[in-house]
């Protein structure tokens, strides 16, 4: 053993050095009171600290530098508030199986439970949206439990990690070295897929005459897209992903069918419902996927791969469940899966697709002018030819921009789709955009969506972190607004987000010239020293994507949408698939 | 309003780390869920670093598969057994503090006898019976009891284990 092994470290310095064993490259968050010490050896290290305005941002910006590399993001916060602040950035991560580490300081330990100055059960609070956590109460366990959180966090369903660590802990010096091996005798996720129940895998696959591939997020988090599209060439199965699959398979790719689920293609769900083989793979069959399961895909056998056993029979019970590693079992199938031709079929998803494919208007009716949202969209991804990295915030602009923009690679569109959290897209850019410093980082976001974490714009200039936003500003919470127009008689109650300012009264459109919207986002980029542009027509989107492209800045582009714009297809929830809305005709 | 069909019982046997919050964790993972608990009983086994859950739910077939499914993917979960279909023992252990006039005693001390239950505690109106048992003699006795007056009632909760030479850790 080296001779150093056995040196005096306080808990402060060996938190830094198991993050820089990990490799981590940047750490994201704000100090307090009670993470001090650890702050303080930050200072000395090379792991660059992004200093964000809010703990939510912080966490977001890990978990979007943690899906576009498939690292551990890590995301650091003081005790009490700056603990209970991370909660949504750890719950969106959480239900899209991202892998975290979060450290939060935490008061003495001597103190705890005594309602001490910025005390809060942060374990408590953090042990429903976490795959798991730790409270460290003796400094001769925190090599090994920081070993063991970046080891559970990245293995199996990846997931977030809690580590929360008094001040007295980070203080505390102990003889240290650094665990070489994690064992965690309770934990070992299943990775190989049973020999017998591939076989029976191949056997159905063999003999379906309509198989389908549904694709789901768990595939792009074992690294398996390649290997989906080569299984997928082999066996000629078409391929159909959900919104956490964008770019599983490259867009343009002849077996890609495009994305399903509730603002899915006609085509895609009607496959679903008319395959006689759906081979679902890293996918939960989550109620935006399926519509009412009693009407779902009622004459398909069903195969399930997924790495997570209580996925599986969960929704919909399957005729062969295999439990493991998306990059193994494809593997598997790679090996054993004969050649086929479904050709007919095939044709016949195509056909749907050209009688039903995702459409707009591209002179919209009514009067003023104003920008298509599905247009700008569709300009970026002419631009940028599908290759950028797109991060969202939730709502029609998500589900738009999930339409448009289908992406050429995995990791390239970052969204929460098991919470659906709102303000996600911002900062989950920004991480991004650290990772990959040479590409297009583009956000394309709501008003709604902006406002909510809009101030690590602070961040983005401090840090020099140039990315693109593009509001699609439709001057509402436009998704609940379409809701209440389409099943609540138009009531748009609490959904707009200008009341009083910014619409013309008269035909209840907005006015950009003489109302502004509040917050001016052109401004609002502007007092930050980033780059603000105002979109109000389809023939002014082009040049200023353009510009924001090269521009070195931060951009804004305020789009300003008409707030009646809604997202078709719809299958409206508690419907079955086949019961999908082209659109409003 | 017509009562629905109980489901059926399943006593779950649950290794467990020793370590605080893991008892919050299984009981959080329930009420996340919405699965009922019926009864939940924790104590230190034979290796001090691990402790045995008996916990008792109540669903059909599909709940109790996602119940342990997502029990065993807990981390601080070892292992889980699930005994509907194995033959094992199954004691609860109660306190009851009843009513006891003059008048009543020896008819009480009858039915403690037939219950095979003690009496551990008494005072000039009251005593207090100590009884094991599955949960059926439980709820019998304190169906007979219970005439008598019932002051105050202390159940542990179900503890199971398999018959035979086996145990869960192997
Ligand atoms: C944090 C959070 N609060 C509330 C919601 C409910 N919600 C879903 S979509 C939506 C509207 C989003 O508005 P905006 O960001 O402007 O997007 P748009 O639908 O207008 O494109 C709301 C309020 C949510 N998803 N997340
Ligand atoms: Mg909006």
């Amino acid at each position: 053993m080296a001779k150093d092994s056995a040196v005096k470290k306080t808990g402060a310095e060996i938190l830094v050095e198991c993050l820089e064993k990990e490799g981590v490259e940047y750490l994201f968050g704000i100090p307090g009171g009670v993470n001090l010490p650890f702050f303080d050896k930050l200072y000395d290290s090379k792991i660059r600290v992004i200093l964000t305005r809010h703990e939510q941002g912080a966490a977001h910006m890990a978990d979007g530098y943690a899906r576009a590399t498939g690292r551990v993001g890590v995301c650091v916060a003081t005790s009490g508030p700056g603990a209970t602040n991370l909660i949504t950035g750890l719950a969106t991560a959480n239900m899209d199986s991202i892998p975290l580490v979060a450290i939060t300081g935490q008061v003495r330990t001597d103190v705890i439970g005594s309602d001490a100055f910025q005390e809060a059960d942060a374990t408590g609070c953090t042990r429903p949206v976490t795959k798991h956590n730790y409270l460290v109460k003796d400094v001769r366990d925190l090599g090994r439990i920081m070993r063991e959180a970046f080891h559970v966090a990245s293995s199996g369903r990846p997931g977030p990690v809690h580590v929360d660590v008094p001040v007295d802990i980070q203080r505390a010096a102990v003889e240290f070295s650094y665990p070489e091996k994690v064992s965690i005798r309770s934990y070992s996720p299943t990775v190989q897929g049973h020999p017998l129940q591939i076989k029976k895998a191949v056997e159905l696959i063999s003999q379906a005459e309509r198989p389908l591939f549904y694709v789901g997020g768990g595939v792009v988090l074992s690294g398996a897209s390649d290997l989906l599209r080569q299984v997928a060439e082999k066996a000629q199965i078409p391929v159909a992903t959900t919104l956490m699959a964008n770019g599983t398979m490259p867009y343009d790719h002849p077996l890609y069918m495009g994305v399903l689920g509730m603002h899915g293609k006609y085509a895609t769900n009607t496959a679903m419902q008319k395959c006689d083989l759906m081979i679902a793979c890293g996918a939960r069959f989550d109620d935006r996927v399926t519509g009412n399961l009693a009407k779902f895909s009622p004459n398909s056998k069903k195969i399930h791969f997924d790495i997570d056993p209580a996925n599986i029979g969960k929704c919909v019970q399957v005729d062969v469940p295999v439990v493991g590693d998306l990059k193994l079992v494809l593997q598997d199938l790679l090996d054993n899966l004969p050649g086929k031709d479904h050709s007919a079929w095939i044709g016949q998803i195509r056909e749907w697709d050209r009688e039903h494919p995702f459409s707009y208007d591209k002179n919209g009716k009514g009067p003023g002018e104003f920008v298509k949202p599905q247009f700008v969209i569709h300009k970026l991804h002419e631009l940028t030819r599908g290759e950028a990295i797109i991060s969202t915030g939730v709502g029609q602009h998500q589900m738009w921009a999930m339409q448009w923009y289908p992406a050429r690679s995995p990791r390239h569109f970052l969204t929460s789709g098991g919470l659906g959290t709102m303000g996600y897209g911002f900062p989950a850019s920004l991480g991004a955009k650290l990772a990959f410093p040479k590409k297009d980082v583009i956000c394309i976001d709501g008003d709604g969506s902006f406002q909510m974490t809009m101030t690590e714009m602070a961040t983005a200039i401090h840090e020099k972190i140039k990315v693109v936003v593009i509001i699609l500003n439709n001057y509402y919470l436009g998704m609940v607004r379409q809701w209440q127009e389409l099943f609540y008689k138009e009531r748009f109650s609490g959904s707009c987000l200008t009341t009083g300012s910014g619409m013309r009264t008269k035909d209840n459109e907005p006015d950009p010239n003489s109302l502004p919207y509040i917050p001016d986002f052109v401004k609002f980029a502007e007092a930050y020293g980033a780059l603000g542009l105002r979109v109000t027509r389809n023939e002014d989107v082009e040049p200023a994507l353009k510009r924001a492209l090269a521009e070195t800045r931060p951009v804004i582009i305020d789009c300003v949408i008409r707030p009646n714009e809604k997202v078709f297809p719809m299958v409206p929830a508690g419907a079955g698939l086949d019961d999908i809305i082209v659109d409003m005709a | 309003m017509k009562q629905r069909p109980a489901e059926p019982k399943h006593t779950l046997s649950v290794l467990v780390e020793n370590k605080a919050g893991v008892l919050a964790r299984i009981a959080g993972l329930f009420s996340a869920r919405g699965y009922n608990i019926d009864s939940l009983a924790v104590g230190e086994t034979e290796d001090p670093s691990v402790s045995r859950m008996t916990i008792v739910v109540q669903g059909d077939e599909r709940v109790l598969e996602q119940v342990e499914k997502q029990l065993n993917k807990l981390i601080d979960v070892i292992k889980l057994s699930d005994y509907v279909q194995t033959p094992h023992l199954e004691r609860d252990l109660a306190l009851i503090k009843v009513d006891a006039d003059k008048a009543d005693r020896s008819e009480l001390l009858q039915i403690v006898d037939i219950f095979r239950a003690k009496i551990v505690d008494v005072s000039a109106d009251s005593l207090i019976v100590e009884a094991t048992g599955d949960e059926d003699k439980i709820e019998a006795l304190i169906g007979m009891l219970s005439p008598f007056g019932i002051r105050e009632l202390s159940r542990t909760g179900i503890v199971a284990m398999a018959r035979g030479g086996k145990s869960l850790n192997t």
